[in-house]
């Protein structure tokens, strides 16, 4: 009997032995994957930078490495990426965040039960479909209101991003406001609070860094976007705020130099690495805000 | 002595199932009524009727009256979110809001448009004095409301609610869940706010009821078995099931 029970126990350490081996090896393949990205990236990042100067590549007000004369500042693509972010950000941030105070808060049992898997639908739309429906769609109506604007404009693809990073913020944001215990919204309501202040000033903020988290999230999505850009923002670096203008982000820039016939070993070849490393630098930095930002005002109920 | 609420026939249901039968009391002004009974027996269901706190719960339903300076709170005219500012609640469980100290305590006020730095700085002290909490916490008031003890939360909850001034406070076993000296602590605070509150408060303790209640009123099953002075209740009640449960003959 003893002998059994004893025999049994050590099969299971040994399984639990395997696993233990397995998971480990799985878990470094990613960490040497992601090693292995920094490195195919900063190798020749670093060709690319002894060719052109660091200042030039972050002062120069011009990005025309294909051109004569060449110009490797790379401000207007970091200005396009910033017009879609902050274009997105403007639709998903609110309508995300307005939609999980609803689902969270006020909406009845069945809506929520309906809604909730429409919205990850949604969110699993490849963003091709969303690139197709900037250009048929929200371009035309821009143009409508705006008759200046380009076919191509920033204003179009930035609310096709925005739309697209709604579900994800909203699901994020009312995943986190669900966990707040009902007892702080009983307390709330036991002094006089309305629905709206429940929501407001207790639910909100006590689910704040989640909250916060969806909102870095969807900018980061914003800021990697490729699909969407391509089609509706147009491929033309340009140093402006102007919404209604053709531009170029980082990541436009990184698919058309890609899907073109740019010799590789050659300076354009290599301006692709250098806009891919600034592009994982900032999504790391991004990310790093997002930890802190968690960690700072983790669930503290 | 004054009425200060008095409750005419009020029955409630959670869906088909009757919690409150038929129960008519009158509580006075400036006393504490102790409610106690068997688990289950209904006395926060009946707690919660008294500021409406029943409404958060699905597919509920009262009938009868609850007046409060003899206006029906039940009536059409009178807008629960109004009327749980004239009634505060502190809870079994301490449920300070994930915020400061100070935060708390003038979360009500601010919400009701003060927003004099003066007039909160003082509210926040003088509540913290009267919940004897300002001595321990006077140097951390802008610090998270959750790094105090559960005993200390408990007391700042009644602040956040006295900050409210309102005229009625309801606690549901508030002491429950903390140990003998904070008991004591808020037993000892109860009998101050007396002299400004109505107080009622629902314990499991029958000591508790009898070291600080005026008033006991004893339930079972839904009913009001019998409510009288505390002592009356204690030494001489009138009800055999009364004394069977204060003698913990019962069952
Ligand atoms: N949310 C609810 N939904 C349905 N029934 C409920 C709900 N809350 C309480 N009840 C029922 O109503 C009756 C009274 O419950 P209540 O919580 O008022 O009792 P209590 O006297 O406060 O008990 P305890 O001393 O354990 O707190 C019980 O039979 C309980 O099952
Ligand atoms: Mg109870």
């Amino acid at each position: 009997m003893n002998k059994i029970l004893f025999e049994s126990k050590s099969k299971m350490q040994k399984n639990e032995r395997v696993i233990n081996k397995t998971l480990t090896i799985l878990g470094m393949v990613s960490i040497f994957t992601t090693i292995g990205i920094i490195l195919s990236l900063t190798e020749e990042t670093i060709q690319f930078f002894r060719s052109v100067s660091i200042i030039e590549f972050f002062t120069s007000r011009k990005w025309t490495p294909m051109f004569e004369p060449a110009n490797y500042g790379v401000l207007p693509l970091v200005m396009g990426t910033f017009l879609i972010v902050i274009f997105s950000s403007i639709i998903s941030i609110p309508i995300g965040l307005g939609s999980a105070i609803y689902l969270s808060e006020y909406a009845p049992k069945k809506v929520r039960k309906i809604l909730k898997p429409v919205l990850e639908i949604l969110a699993g739309i490849p963003s091709i479909v969303y690139g197709y429906f900037a250009l048929t769609s929200i371009t035309p109506l821009i143009r409508s209101i705006f008759p200046s604007a380009s076919v191509f404009n920033a204003l179009s693809a930035g609310i096709a991003v925005g739309i697209m990073t709604i579900p994800m913020v909203s699901s994020l944001s009312e995943d986190a406001m669900m966990a707040v215990p009902d007892s702080l919204r009983l307390g709330a309501y036991a002094l006089g609070s309305t629905k709206f202040e429940v929501s407001t000033k207790i639910v909100v903020p006590a689910a704040f860094s989640g909250i916060a988290a969806s909102f870095i999230l969807s900018i980061s999505r914003a800021i990697g976007e490729t699909m969407i850009v391509a089609m509706a923002a147009g491929s033309t670096p340009k140093l402006t705020l102007n919404p209604l203008e053709s531009i170029q982000t980082m990541t436009g820039y990184i698919v058309q130099i890609s899907l073109g016939d740019v010799p590789a070993g050659s300076i354009g070849y290599k301006t692709i690495f250098a806009v891919g490393t600034l592009l994982f630098a900032i999504t790391l930095i991004l990310n790093i805000i997002s930890r802190n930002i968690v960690k700072k005002y983790r669930r503290a109920y | 002595m004054e009425t200060k609420i008095r409750v005419e026939n009020l029955n409630f249901y959670y869906g088909n199932n009757r919690a409150l039968t038929n129960i008519n009391m009158e509580i006075y002004r400036n006393k504490i009524t102790a409610f106690i009974g068997p688990s289950g027996c209904g006395k926060s269901t009946f707690l919660r009727t008294i500021n409406r706190m029943n409404e958060f719960i699905e597919n509920t339903r009262v009938e009868g009256k609850v007046l409060i300076d003899d206006e029906d709170i039940y009536s059409k005219k009178v807008d629960p979110v109004e009327l749980r500012r004239r009634v505060g609640m502190v809870f079994q469980r301490p449920n300070p809001f994930p915020k400061t100290i100070y935060e708390n305590i003038v979360y009500g006020l601010k919400k009701n448009g003060v927003k004099n730095k003066e007039v909160l700085d003082e509210v926040v002290d003088t509540t913290l004095k009267s919940v004897a909490l300002y001595e321990e916490v006077k140097d951390k008031i802008h610090k998270s409301a959750l790094e105090l003890s559960g005993g200390q939360q408990q007391r700042l909850c009644i602040a956040r609610a006295i900050a409210m001034q309102p005229d009625v406070i309801l606690f549901d076993e508030p002491t429950s869940a903390l140990d003998p000296i904070s008991t004591m602590k808020i037993e000892e605070l109860l009998l101050e706010l007396k002299n400004d509150y109505t107080i009622i408060i629902v314990t499991h303790s029958m000591q508790q009821a009898a070291r600080i209640s005026d008033y006991t009123a004893f339930f079972l099953n839904g009913e009001l078995i019998e409510i009288d002075e505390t002592n009356k209740i204690f030494s001489n009640p009138r009800d055999k099931r009364t004394e069977d449960y204060i003698t913990g003959r019962f069952g």
